[in-house]
């Protein structure tokens, strides 16, 4: 591009891209999730996944949990837009391999197709403490608890056996141990 | 309101506010100014808020009234003005219904805000406006909106009083530790090659925040460069002052940039227009940045040292630890920066915003520096709008105070300048206040000569006349091979008519002969003037570094290319 007519700079940098965990205690008020998801899309930050309600009915407060990809630097930068926020109250960033916190997600999977598949397809979310939440002759809904990747990866591997519909959660986030974020 | 001080509102009634209308008569203290279009009431709010630091007041109705003053909420988030924008909405059981004059404002407006609200209960009404003026105000300023339903405007409820002293979230930061000023004074006691690059930060910071950064100029002797923003928190013409930076900047203050071993941004933002090439950015500099906004902080460049504050506190408390712990600093510091300075000096010498006199046509920057030879004993106050006459106000018109100077720099609003000046005008009714103008920016919200003759506001719009929208015009020529496309306005209207017919006064120039003569004229007539100065057609704007470069590569005035002529190399590096 060193012909480029641009009358601005142009980037040719490739950073590394981390997968960040953000958690936001907001004001739960009139507008202020699309403040925070404007923000996102204002600023062209991505948001893989999204999660959010009234974590505490007295205060009023919700918890936002997004899962983010970007440069160190955007990462910073998406923190310090969103403390900025007048609703926000306290972000919380953490790495997708902080060991010492929780990520999980939930999900529902529709599997409709003769029972033989049925049950493979139960077996098949074993590992992740499945739950028959609704069961017909032709049909089943298995809930099942676990990481993102895993239910991308059960997503896939349930194809075979009738998938029909997926709902997830998006990712929430809680530290282990005693401490909680200040 | 009369709680928070507002003296002046400038607005636009329409269905959706006249409740508020109704009620603004009862209030003396408050005087309304009415503007032709919601733009020029939101651009007078900002010169209003620039020039005299307290925040500008708009008040608007619904729909068009709201989405009319979008432009100049934007215009106010980039540069950090603190705005209060008031706008009347449809009644509530209304919203959402497609309404007559309906739209979403908060929606509308989240973006370009530093918050928004739409009032629900009248009983929030008298908080949410005190909130508004505390958002607005503090911490890096900015524009907020609090959009008020119609049946709500009816209604009344208990006022409450501002509380006085409860701090909303704590976004407000202004905490920095001994230890930062301890460590900036250490780097700067190292330093051989030193410079300040001060921004539009000192200025919001408040009058006080422009005399320490002078204090501590003088006090270390370091050389200074300023952004657009900043230009009047240090004297324009002092000898440590190197003129603007960035890409119309000068050739010492850019290289200044590029080879310091020690940058000290105070109040500047490493904006694209500023750092040019962001990878060959002053590359071998330790890189110190004030800031009150922590979300500045490593944005676009990443700072070795970053103290989060108000300009003024940081400032205080570094020239308080340097006058005690290094008394002699500017002695010892002298021997340590004298090559920097002559190097400094030798980059003055090129002379950079030199232009080619004529004595036929008048040249752009000669018409700058006769208004400012011709007003600099004024306290003169000055609006632009966004062009070449722009950038050349910035080079030729020398700011010696702070709030003098009021232009559209982040967003680039063209059509600002005119409604700033009538803005500055209502905020200093007694002093000169002057829009430098392009012809193509100031017909984009001329129509507001009509407020400025209505209030007996003396604006003087001086307009640079190239008959091109100047600085399009010298991207196509530079940058894209003489393609003049659609830069050029072919029906433009005869300003001093046109001034006749808004009951101005309209006086044209257009030989260098009678400039002079022209300009003081203008000076001498206590009514609103639109000066039509005839100039050079072609002229272009120089320095100028060409983006996508450092600092160093910067393309100089016409002189310089007779030498050294831009070949087809160096125009593809454009």
């Amino acid at each position: 591009m060193s012909n480029s007519k641009s009358a601005y700079s142009l980037s040719n940098k490739k950073e590394r891209f981390d997968t960040h965990i953000i958690v936001v205690w907001v004001d739960n008020e009139a507008g202020v999730l699309a403040r925070v998801v404007g923000l996102f899309s204002g600023r062209g930050y991505n948001i893989e996944s999204l999660a959010v309600a009234q974590v505490d009915e007295k205060l009023k407060i919700s918890r936002i949990t997004i899962v983010t990809t970007g440069t160190p630097q955007v990462v910073n930068q998406i923190k310090l837009q969103l403390k900025k926020l007048v609703p926000v109250h306290k972000v919380a960033d953490f790495k997708r391999e902080d060991k010492a916190v929780i990520f999980k997600e939930m999900a529902l999977f529709k599997i409709v197709g003769p029972n033989n598949k049925l049950e493979s397809a139960l077996k098949a979310c074993k590992k992740y403490n499945p739950v028959l939440l609704d069961k017909t002759k032709k049909s089943n809904v298995i809930q099942i608890t676990a990481l993102r990747r895993e239910i991308d990866k059960m997503s896939n591997n349930l194809k075979k056996f009738g998938l029909v519909s997926v709902s997830r959660t998006g990712a929430v986030a809680m530290t282990r141990g005693a401490d909680i974020f200040k | 309101m009369e709680d928070q001080n507002v003296e002046h509102i400038f607005g636009y009634p329409g269905g959706a506010v006249l409740p508020i209308y109704d009620e603004l008569q009862n209030f003396k203290s408050i005087k309304h100014v009415l503007v032709r279009h919601e733009q020029g009431a939101g651009h007078a709010a900002e010169g209003y808020a620039r020039s005299s630091g307290k925040p500008g007041v708009i008040l608007v109705t619904s729909g068009p009234g709201a989405t009319n003053v979008v432009t100049a909420l934007t215009d106010a988030y980039m540069d950090s003005i603190p705005l209060v924008c008031i706008s009347g909405q449809v009644p509530t059981h209304l919203i959402g219904t497609d309404a007559f004059q309906e739209c979403d404002t908060t929606g509308i407006t989240r973006p370009c805000t530093k918050h928004n609200w739409l009032v629900k209960d009248v009983d929030d009404l008298a908080e949410t406006i005190h909130k508004a003026f505390e958002v607005a105000t503090t911490g890096r300023p900015g524009p907020v909106l609090v959009d008020i339903p119609k049946d709500i405007q009816f209604q009344k409820a208990k006022y409450k009083k501002p509380k006085k002293g409860k701090k909303i979230n704590g976004k407000s930061h202004n905490h920095f530790s001994q230890r930062s000023i301890d460590e900036l004074i250490n780097l700067m006691s190292k330093s051989s090659k030193p410079i300040f690059y001060t921004g539009g930060g000192v200025i919001n910071s408040g009058p006080r925040a422009s005399e320490l950064l002078r204090e501590l100029v003088y006090t270390t002797g370091f050389p200074i460069t300023s952004t657009l923003q900043g230009l009047g928190s240090f004297p324009g013409d002092d000898s440590q002052f190197l003129g603007m930076l960035g890409m119309h900047g000068t050739y010492e203050a850019n290289n200044a940039m590029h080879d310091c071993d020690l940058m000290i941004n105070i109040g500047a933002r490493f904006d694209d227009r500023i750092t040019g090439k962001i990878d060959e950015f002053s590359p071998k500099s330790k890189k110190v940045h004030i800031d009150i906004d922590p979300s500045s902080i490593n944005k676009n460049v990443k700072v070795d040292l970053a103290i989060v504050g108000d300009v003024k506190n940081v400032i205080s408390s570094t020239l308080k630890s340097l006058k005690q712990k290094k008394s002699k600093f500017l002695k010892s510091n002298k021997q340590k920066t004298s090559k920097w300075w002559e190097k400094i000096q030798k980059w003055r010498s090129v002379r950079s915003l030199d232009y080619i006199g004529s004595e036929e046509t008048i040249k752009p920057q000669y018409a700058i520096e006769r208004l400012y030879e011709l007003t600099k004993d004024k306290d003169s106050y000055i609006t632009t709008e966004v062009g070449q006459h722009q950038m050349w106000a910035a080079q030729h018109y020398k700011f010696n105070k702070p709030n003098r100077w009021m232009t559209s720099g982040g967003l680039g609003t063209m059509g600002y300048g005119l409604p700033a000046a009538v803005g500055v005008q209502v905020a200093h009714p007694k002093k000169l206040v002057i829009d430098i103008a392009g012809e193509a920016s100031v017909l984009m919200t001329l129509q507001e000569m009509s407020t400025a003759v209505q209030y007996n506001l003396p604006i003087k719009i001086f307009i640079l006349n190239n008959e091109y929208m100047g600085m399009v015009r010298q991207w196509q020529e530079l940058l894209h091979d003489k393609n003049y496309s659609e830069s050029y306005t072919a029906a433009l209207p005869d300003f001093v008519k046109l001034a006749e017919a808004y009951n101005c006064v309209g006086i044209r120039a257009k030989t260098p002969e009678e400039l002079d003569d022209r300009i003081i004229e203008m000076l001498n007539t206590n009514r609103p003037v639109i000066f039509d100065c005839m100039v050079d057609k072609v002229e272009n704007c120089f320095p100028m570094i060409p983006s996508g470069k450092p600092h160093n590569q910067m393309i100089l005035g016409p002189k310089d290319q007779e030498s050294n002529k831009i070949t087809g190399k160096g125009k593809s590096l454009v």
